[in-house]
């Protein structure tokens, strides 16, 4: 239901799309290591503006702690933007860190890593945004890929730390 | 059954690249963005034809890929056709759709001189939103090239938005 609230394209649009950019940041960039913090940097600039967006429409009530706040992430805001569903495992014993357990990814239809773009983390645009979009929300993390399907492993694997919660600041000044 | 990510995906990804590359890399030199962004659309294009054509026979002829153009490729990137397409008959082409999803919600400046052929940079220069509004045009009119040149077409395509929120892309067929 909530993937039917989003205006939706064609994922083969938007799967070309950022394979060409990856194809076109190589290529600009020469080291493998530079186009993965360009990556994480166009993740975290869209990440920071896409969370308005699923504010407004997922219809999501306040989380009450980080353990809530990835959940909705993986069940409603993968749901609502990539069509897929995450999973949450992996919780360390205070909950500020966790996993989140990707299967079915549309950004890496069609795709295969030649020999030459070994270290490169292909989907870190996906790290990006989620740290952009929990910033938003007060939330400071740290988020890394463990797992990587185009490097031969199972699943897609992202830990996600959460380093701080920056308590919110009402602008109690508005009536002056 | 088709696959679907949120439109809002594309839409972040098209203003991540322009920003990149207009305000990053290339800060001062916008023909070199512009030619980046091009060829980012340019691969684009050329692949999803490649794969939208798959059933089909050879076009016969330029109109026909023209035509294949304006309704089929249009139809599964946009959901709708081209509105208009005119030719001179002599290698032109000019496929207008009178309201392009992609500058939808692009704002510009309403005022008529603000507005004008990308492949025009004196008349851009005027404006820096239309500057930036020419610099989102690179990446659809990439998008066209590709396409056609996997077609067995060589073109250049520009972008007109003269009358927005119409746009007419401007295909000239290299003889």
């Amino acid at each position: 239901a909530i993937f039917a609230s989003v205006e939706r394209v064609n994922s083969e649009l938007f799967t070309l799309t950022y394979g060409a950019i990856v194809r076109q940041l190589l290529t600009d960039l020469e080291e493998v290591e530079e186009v993965n913090k360009q990556l994480d940097q166009m993740g975290y600039n869209i990440g920071v503006r896409l969370v308005d967006e699923f504010l407004a429409k997922s219809n999501v009530s306040r989380c009450v702690d980080f353990k809530e706040t990835t959940e909705v992430i993986a069940k409603v805001g993968f749901k609502m933007f990539l069509g897929v569903t995450a999973s949450v495992t992996n919780w360390d014993a205070d909950g500020t860190s966790c996993s989140l357990i990707l299967e079915d990814n549309p950004l890496v239809d069609f795709v295969e890593l030649p020999d030459t773009c070994q270290g490169l983390y292909y989907c870190n645009i996906i790290s990006g945004v989620i740290r952009g979009a929990l910033e938003m929300v007060s939330m400071k993390t740290e988020v890394s890929w463990v797992r990587d399907m185009l490097r031969g492993d199972d699943v897609f694997e992202l830990h996600v730390k959460l380093l701080k919660q920056v308590p919110e600041e009402y602008p109690y000044k508005d009536d002056e | 059954m088709v696959r679907e990510v949120a439109e809002s995906c594309v839409e972040s990804l098209l203003t991540e690249i322009v920003s990149q590359y207009c305000n990053g890399f290339y800060a001062n030199k916008p023909d070199l963005a512009a030619r980046r962004i091009e060829a980012i659309g340019y691969q684009v294009g050329h692949q999803l034809s490649e794969r939208y054509t798959m059933e089909r026979p050879r076009f016969s002829d330029h109109l026909e890929a023209i035509k294949f153009i304006c309704k089929d490729f249009w139809s599964e990137l946009f959901k709708k056709q081209i509105d208009n397409l005119k030719t001179n008959h002599r290698g032109t082409f000019v496929l207008q759709d009178n309201k392009f999803r992609w500058l939808s919600r692009v704002s510009v400046a309403p005022s008529s001189e603000n507005t004008g052929s990308i492949q025009d940079p004196s008349a851009m220069a005027e404006s820096k939103e239309a500057q930036a509004t020419g610099m989102y045009l690179y990446f659809p009119c990439g998008i066209i090239r590709g396409a056609l040149s996997n077609l067995g077409i060589p073109c250049a395509v520009s972008a007109d938005i003269s009358n927005l929120p119409a746009c007419s892309f401007v295909i000239r067929i290299k003889a």
